[in-house]
Parts: structure tokens; C-alpha cells; sequence
């Protein structure tokens, strides 16, 4: 298939007009301001709606109604304007619309820098907004994963009624790639009868709501959201090892990290070591069961995990699943600054160094 | 026997949990009829707010959708420009529309979106207990204002329709209250002219409604009537405040 010259973030837009987004509501914020460019210029000819929201916290509201309503509905930020849409994604979440949302991260905290990161991990995974909620988390490592994603988020999102998130970083958005369009597998997915498209004589309303009065339909929708999240955790988990057969230290990163990690696994194979990677490909579900399963075995000495991020927030996500079978190790930097090759192979060796 | 009134079917069965005196029965009824009688009912999907009227959408018979607090404006903008043939509305009070919806409302009537709003003012927030709102009266007592509002505390109460009608996406401001059968009747007019202007495409159409909230004046309803007479009305002018019937397209 032929390949093309694509800056991320004009790809993300791109990716989801192909997908079928019928509207995009956004926010300029820098690095991600290309999105809604691109999709102001080419949704609206594609036959979609494209609104440039006052606030992020419009936007995602924006992607409430249109997505309830039974739209696919798309909305794209970087760090601080996706903090503004934590109360939307709660009430995403709760409603159960399915909606996509981009992150292109940027340093914190605060306003923080344009330039790259990954400090919004527990943002993303944990819920930065209110209740017991999960959005379920792609992290591409490159241009071409990214447009993947975008495309296949939609169909995950209306399977399950749930918003998706992908978390790219700064650096993807703004790098250009040669990428393939090959076909992404479409989903069965079910109708949207629960969607406020207008009555027209079916014989109940349907409403979009999250609130529950009684204290047990509450902790009943919570049970209901919960089997949902399990169901979600049984069939999406994704991740990527590469070398983990025979290593002796595996280094875990994703994202553009991981992508860096490639060239310090190269280096540290010809010095010697035996090194592996283990990339997380959604951030949730993490891929707890497969990791812990690595740190098993024998021949796994140590885990090295580096994250642009200061003092490592997937590393929560490593510790819980390595459950202390092996010493962690814990490389990063915060505020655009990246993790170097250098700074990988030199705190493998160490890691390793450390166990022999 | 012949049938002289009943209940909209633009209402479902379900009973209201307003409080004695409450005008939000009398105004979900004068919207339900409205669609009713303009034929768009069928195809209407409404936002509720936070606060009092946060179960509306057990009562309108049409899709609703609950919005988060004061973000009703930008639910409704995703649904309307989704959905553009179809009838649209908001239905919010003062706290959620003129506090902490402030911005959602400014610029869903700035973008001219074709949707109705219907403003409950009742000068208090209700849901959360009596506190004060943007539109709470100078001397009114709520429980964030014990002995009364004062300028130098909060500043002067927001008129919400004037505001609204100095942006051209605002092609329609009312004002009406629902305190007797002649000013329900002109508040029908109202709504009904909103959502006829709305599904023209005219642009933003907006509602203000008095309304009465006995329990949290602390007043009997029909003294709740008589306060929002003598001093709602004064400060809120009842009447059109916006008409620009065709001139915005």
C-alpha cells in the first residue's frame, strides 16, 4: 500500500473523518491546534459539524449532547484544557455516551510547557473527574498507531457505550510520518436505541442521565458500570513485548518513550545484555496479568520503567502488577525534557548491575 | 360527555415533586403545550439543568438529556447542530444559566444557535436550599446573605434578557412571569413564538420566566405572587426586550 507524509495531529483529524465522526467540538491549545484546523477545513465538506467551542469544558459538552444524541462526536485538547474536561468525561462515563478524546500531552503542572510529555497518566487512568469511572486509554507510539487508533476508538466507544481515550504526547503530534490507510477491521456493533434522536412514536422517552437518587439504584448503576469495566478489561487489554524471551532486564515505557527505548534495546543487545521492552498499549486496562506474569520469570532480573514524567506515574501501574517479584528502577524526565538512549542503556546496566 | 381540558400530551404521567406554589408545574406545562400545538413534539429533544427542575426529564414526554451544572447551552449546541430540523430546548434556572453557565449561555446566543432557552428566575437558588443567586434581589435575605444581598457584597443582580439581546445571535428575549391567567396566557405566547422563530432559523430564542420559590422566600404561595409583583417585576421589566423577527438570518 502506498504510504503518506502526515504531521500526527492533522492524521488524528483525518483518521476520525474516515472512521465516520459526524462532529468535532474543540478548543485551540497548543501542541494539538491542528485538529480542530483540519477538521474545521475538511468535516464540514466530509458532511459533519465542526464547532469551535468557547472553552474546553463547552466542547465536551458539546460532545455530550451530539454523542447522546446518537452522533459519533469527537473532541481533542492537550493537558490543561483536558483537565477543564474531567467533568464532562464523569458525566460521559455515568450517562455511558460513547464519545473519543484526544489528548496531546503536554508538560504540567499548571500551565506548565507546550513541549511533550506523559504527566497526565493518572489523569487519564485513574479519573480526573469525579466517582468510579474508567475511560478506556490507547497510547500510540507512532503516527501510524495513532491513526489506527483513532479509527478503531470510535467503534470501541459505541460498543461499549463508554468514552475512549488516546493519549498521544506532543512529540507524535507535531512529527510527521509516513503512514499507510489500510483498512481497520469494523466492529458488529449494537443500534443506538438508547439515543435522544427525537421520539417520533416509539412508545417511551430516552433520557441521558447519570443521576440516581436512591442510594441503591446509585450503587446499582455502579455495580452495572463495573461489569462493563470487567468485560472491557477481558477483551481490550493490549500491549507489546518485544525481546522479553531470555532478558534479564525489562525495560517498560509507552508512548514515545517506548519508541526510544527500540534504539537503547538495540545498544544494550551489543553490549551484551540480554533486554527486553514491554509496552503497555492501553493504559486502561493496564496490562497487569501479562506483566505480572513476565516479572515470574526466572530469567527476569529487574524492570527499568521510563516515562516522561518526573517521578514516573505509570510506575504505580508496573509496581502493582510486578508485585514486588523484582526491583523496579524508575527513569524519567518532566516538562518536555526526553529520556535519551543514553540515559537508558546507562540506567539498564545499573538496574542490572545492581541485582547481579 | 365532552372533554374541556386535559392534561398536554407533551407531559407524562409522572407526579411532579415540586413544592406547593412552585410556578415550575404551570411552565412545564406551557412548554409541553406549546410543542404540542406547533407539531413538535414528536421530534423535540430537551435539556434539563442542575437544580430544581434537574427531574424535568421524567415529565416532558420527548428525548432529554440531564446536562452537568450550567451546561445545558453547549448540550443543546451538539444536539441541535446534529439534529438542525428538529425542536431543540434548554430548560434552566438562575444558578445554573446565570452563574456557573455564565459562559455557555453567553456564546450559545453570541453563535446565534437555533435553539430555545427557557430562563427560570426565581431569584434563589432552590435545589441546594435558599443560597443567593446571580438574580437575587438587593435586600433579599438567602442563607449565603443572611441579613440581605448588598451591592458592596455581590454587586447588583444580573437582568440576564438585556444582557443576552445585545448580541445579534439573540434574535428573540422575552420576559414574562406566570402570576395570574392573563400573564401565563402572554407567557404561553411567548414560548410558542420562541420555538416558531427557532424552527425558522432565526437565530438564538430566549424566555425569561418569574417565578415564584414559597419555600425558600419563606412565604405562603399566594404571598410568593404578591412579593414577585412588588419587587421582581419592577427590577425585571416584564415584556419583549428583543425582536428581531427576519433581519438575522
Amino acid at each position: 500500500m502506498e504510504k503518506e507524509l502526515w504531521k500526527g495531529n492533522e492524521a488524528i483529524a483525518e483518521a476520525a473523518i474516515r472512521a465516520g465522526c459526524d462532529c468535532f467540538f474543540g478548543y485551540p491549545i497548543t501542541p494539538q491546534s491542528e485538529v480542530p484546523e483540519y477538521m474545521s477545513a475538511h468535516l464540514p465538506k466530509a458532511g459533519g459539524v465542526f464547532v469551535q467551542s468557547e472553552s474546553e469544558v463547552a466542547a465536551i459538552n458539546m460532545v455530550y449532547g451530539a454523542a447522546g444524541s446518537g452522533k459519533r462526536a469527537m473532541t481533542s485538547s492537550s493537558s490543561p484544557g483536558v483537565s477543564l474536561k474531567q467533568e464532562g468525561i464523569t458525566y460521559l462515563a455515568g450517562a455511558e455516551v460513547p464519545a473519543v478524546i484526544i489528548n496531546c500531552m503536554r508538560g504540567g503542572p499548571g500551565l506548565g510547557t507546550i513541549q511533550p510529555s506523559q504527566g497526565d497518566y493518572f489523569q487519564a487512568t485513574r479519573g480526573g473527574g469525579n466517582g468510579d469511572y474508567r475511560t478506556l486509554v490507547l497510547a500510540p507510539s507512532n503516527v501510524q498507531e495513532t491513526v489506527d487508533f483513532v479509527q478503531e476508538a470510535f467503534d470501541i466507544a459505541d460498543q461499549y457505550r463508554n468514552p475512549v481515550m488516546v493519549v498521544c504526547d506532543g512529540l507524535i503530534g507535531q512529527m510527521m510520518e509516513p503512514i499507510e490507510w489500510h483498512p481497520v477491521p469494523k466492529r458488529k456493533l449494537p443500534p443506538k436505541d438508547w439515543a435522544t434522536s427525537g421520539k417520533y412514536g416509539r412508545d417511551h422517552t430516552n433520557v441521558i442521565n447519570s443521576l440516581y437518587m436512591a442510594p441503591e439504584d446509585c450503587d446499582q448503576h455502579n455495580v452495572h458500570l463495573d461489569e462493563k469495566y470487567a468485560e472491557i478489561a477481558k477483551n481490550e487489554t493490549r500491549w507489546e513485548e518485544v525481546d522479553c524471551d531470555g532478558a534479564e532486564i525489562i525495560i517498560t515505557a509507552y508512548g514515545t518513550p517506548a519508541r526510544i527505548a527500540l534504539t537503547a534495546l538495540e545498544t544494550l543487545r551489543s553490549a551484551g545484555l540480554k533486554v527486553g521492552l514491554f509496552r503497555p498499549i492501553t493504559l486502561w486496562p493496564f496490562p497487569e496479568k501479562a506483566l505480572h506474569d513476565l516479572a515470574g520469570n526466572p530469567h527476569v532480573k529487574a524492570f527499568l520503567d521510563v516515562e516522561m514524567s518526573s517521578s514516573g506515574q505509570m510506575l504505580d501501574d508496573v509496581r502493582l502488577s510486578v508485585e514486588g517479584q523484582k526491583p523496579i528502577s524508575y527513569l524519567g524526565h518532566a516538562g518536555g525534557v526526553m529520556p535519551t538512549v543514553e540515559e537508558m542503556v546507562q540506567s539498564a546496566k545499573k538496574a542490572l548491575k545492581e541485582v547481579k | 360527555m365532552a372533554i374541556v381540558y386535559q392534561k398536554s400530551a407533551g407531559l407524562t404521567d409522572k407526579e411532579m415533586h415540586y413544592c406547593p406554589g412552585c410556578n415550575h408545574g404551570i411552565i412545564h406545562k406551557l412548554v409541553a403545550e406549546s410543542l404540542v400545538e406547533l407539531g413538535l413534539l414528536d421530534g423535540a429533544i430537551g435539556v434539563c439543568p442542575v437544580g430544581c427542575s434537574v427531574f424535568a426529564y421524567n415529565y416532558f414526554n420527548c428525548d432529554m438529556q440531564e446536562a452537568a451544572h450550567g451546561r445545558a447551552p453547549a448540550v443543546a449546541t451538539g444536539i441541535k447542530r446534529t439534529h438542525p430540523t428538529q425542536a431543540v430546548f434548554t430548560y434552566q434556572g438562575d444558578g445554573d444559566l446565570a452563574s456557573i453557565g455564565a459562559a455557555e449561555i453567553v456564546h450559545a446566543a453570541m453563535r446565534g444557535e437555533k435553539f430555545t432557552t427557557i430562563f427560570i428566575n426565581n431569584a434563589i437558588y432552590g435545589m441546594t436550599g435558599g443560597q443567593m443567586a446571580p438574580t437575587t434581589l438587593i435586600g433579599q435575605r438567602a442563607t449565603t446573605c443572611q441579613s440581605g444581598r448588598t451591592v458592596e457584597q455581590a454587586g447588583m443582580p444580573i437582568r440576564v434578557a438585556e444582557m443576552l439581546s445585545t448580541l445579534d445571535g439573540c434574535v428573540y428575549a422575552e420576559r414574562v412571569c406566570v402570576t395570574d391567567i392573563a400573564n401565563i396566557n402572554k407567557a404561553k405566547r411567548a414560548i410558542k413564538k420562541a420555538f416558531e422563530k427557532q424552527m425558522n432559523r432565526e437565530g438564538f430564542t430566549f424566555v425569561e420566566i418569574l417565578s415564584t420559590c414559597p419555600t425558600n422566600w419563606g412565604m405562603t404561595p399566594l404571598k410568593a405572587v404578591d412579593w414577585l409583583k412588588e419587587n421582581m417585576i419592577p427590577y425585571y421589566p416584564l415584556g419583549v426586550i428583543k425582536d428581531t423577527g427576519a433581519e438575522v438570518k
